[in-house]
């Protein structure tokens, strides 16, 4: 089972050997344009997690092409490339930019920074439009604050998605306990860590059901039974955010963890451990038992 | 750098600070202004720390508990455990001909391991209350001055080179005063290996991660905050 990074939470050239400990390493954001980012407080801890507001710093797509992209490839890992801009012709412009550079295996649709303004069309849009520049296969990264992440799964499956993302981050603020002012100088930021995970298992398991594409599941993530667990749910591959800031040695731990969780639990191998969670079968929602005794009422209005 | 757990080997209050020892083990202690990631008990991320002295096998960390990682830090006893990830970032150069170390606050934690590696040179250090001053005793050779004076008032008129840590506006005076000085500068870091893009910093007009440029910067002007 691969395990991947998740974008923005590694920097390949800073240090190749957490990259190489990876089985795919996946680039910070690439936007047309350079972007500084955004102005300093950007990080802040708080009790289960931290907030980011990096605010898609990257050197723009005609940089990453010409100095950075040559450089990734001497890594030798490979090479999922992120992809963002502020409208859907952005995104397909780096995707077809993208489509002739050789080492570059899939392309991620980062559909969902909470850190800067979105692109006015909807994520399926952005897809199909990108869907049109590239023969890469493109993964698509959505936001677990949508209330029904599901219908966004299918949406953009619809539109030509090869794969899911899940999760982003969800949107957070800290205060500073003295002032009780925000922390990060962007007032807001997305909140990462140990509390994302039963967020990120949610959203696997709703689009594992909702879509035949397959996941990589992301969101606090640190040790193998969180990877094993997303995997239940139903992601055919693993990413590590958060924790590699704490522990850049937690690609070889994780692995190792998942491997003796999995075999504990007396699966062959971690994937087998997928869909686990999806033998349990929830009870109908209070809108489905409704369709369900109305179409009941139907049927015995029928035979009489 | 490496990861290691290591053992505490003794904690000691310094003023309202705390010098936390740690085995050094098999990482290497690095150039006095560089850092270790230390492992906070309890919390998500580690927290970034200058070494203060490397001796004896030994590791030590002066740390001021100003939050709940630092606090948490400060809390480890002889025989507890903790990650330490380093060394990391730019130490100071220590090629120079008249050092003067300057330290304000906490300031003063990377000086003690400086000061040996430059054979106890002159330093001035500067403090809010004489309280937190009982930190200067970590360092020979200290003059110390007390808030409301500061330390651009003890520093002589001929020529130095200034090696210096501390708080900004301190960081600023002294740069305005010694132009080439190499200051230590201090931001919030999740990762402190260029990872996570949290410290940027104003760097002579552009953003830059100051984990990876510094945290020890020549002569350049760096706007922490906003």
């Amino acid at each position: 089972m691969r395990l991947l990074n998740a974008s923005g939470c590694l920097d390949a050239l800073a240090a190749p050997d957490v990259a190489r400990s990876l089985d795919v390493f996946v680039t910070k954001t690439i936007t047309p344009l350079p972007r500084e980012g955004n102005e300093p407080v950007r990080i802040a801890e708080t009790d289960a997690g931290m907030l980011n507001a990096i605010g898609l710093a990257n050197p723009g797509r005609e940089r990453f092409l010409a100095e950075t992209l040559p450089r990734l490839r001497e890594v030798g890992v490979p090479l999922w490339v992120s992809v963002g801009g502020f409208a859907a012709a952005e995104y397909a412009e780096t995707c077809a930019a993208l489509d002739e550079e050789r080492g570059v295996e899939a392309i991620e649709l980062n559909l969902s920074c909470p850190n800067v303004d979105e692109a006015p069309e909807s994520a399926a849009e952005i897809v199909a439009a990108c869907r049109a520049a590239t023969r890469l296969p493109l993964w698509a990264k959505l936001s677990p604050s949508a209330w029904d992440v599901a219908a966004a799964a299918r949406a953009v499956e619809a539109a030509g998605a090869d794969g899911l993302s899940l999760v982003n981050t969800l949107r957070g603020l800290a205060l500073d306990e003295r002032t009780l002012r925000p922390r990060l100088a962007r007032a807001t930021g997305g909140y990462s860590g140990p509390a994302l995970k039963p967020v990120a298992l949610a959203a696997v398991w709703a689009c594992r059901r909702a879509t035949g594409l397959p996941i990589v599941g992301m969101g606090g993530v640190r040790s193998g039974l969180d990877a094993l667990e997303l995997v239940a749910a139903g992601a055919s591959a693993v990413a590590l955010g958060t924790v590699l800031f704490a522990d850049p040695a937690a690609p070889a731990r994780v692995r190792a963890e998942l491997a003796a969780e999995a075999a504990a639990r007396g699966f062959g191998q971690p994937l087998d451990a997928r869909d686990t969670a999806h033998a349990h079968e929830p009870p109908l929602s209070s809108e489905q038992t409704t369709l369900r005794r109305k179409s009941l009422q139907t049927a015995a209005k029928a035979t009489a | 750098m490496r990861r290691e757990l290591a053992a505490v080997t003794g904690a000691e209050q310094v003023g309202p600070y705390t010098l936390l020892r740690v085995a050094q083990g098999g990482v290497d202690a690095g150039v006095p202004g560089q850092f270790f990631m230390l492992e906070a008990p309890g919390r998500v991320l580690p927290r970034p720390m200058s070494v203060c002295l490397a001796a004896a096998g030994e590791l030590a960390f002066l740390i001021d508990p100003i939050g709940p990682g630092t606090r948490a830090l400060c809390a480890l006893e002889r025989g507890d455990r903790l990650h330490v990830l380093g060394p990391l970032g730019n130490g100071f150069r220590l090629d120079v001909e008249r050092p003067l170390l300057v330290g304000g606050g906490i300031g003063i934690a990377p000086l003690p391991f400086l000061s040996a590696a430059l054979g106890s040179p002159p330093a001035i250090v500067g403090f809010r209350t004489a309280g937190h001053a009982e930190a200067a005793a970590l360092l020979p050779q200290a003059e110390v001055v007390l808030e409301p004076t500061y330390v651009t008032a003890l520093l002589p008129d001929e020529p130095h080179d200034v090696l210096a840590c501390g708080p900004e506006p301190m960081l600023r005076a002294l740069r305005r005063l010694a132009p080439a000085a190499q200051l230590a500068w201090e931001a919030p870091m999740a990762c402190g290996y260029g990872a996570c893009y949290g410290c940027a910093v104003e760097v002579g007009g552009e953003l830059r991660r100051l984990c990876v440029e510094g945290p020890v910067l020549e002569g350049a002007l760096v706007q922490a905050a906003a």
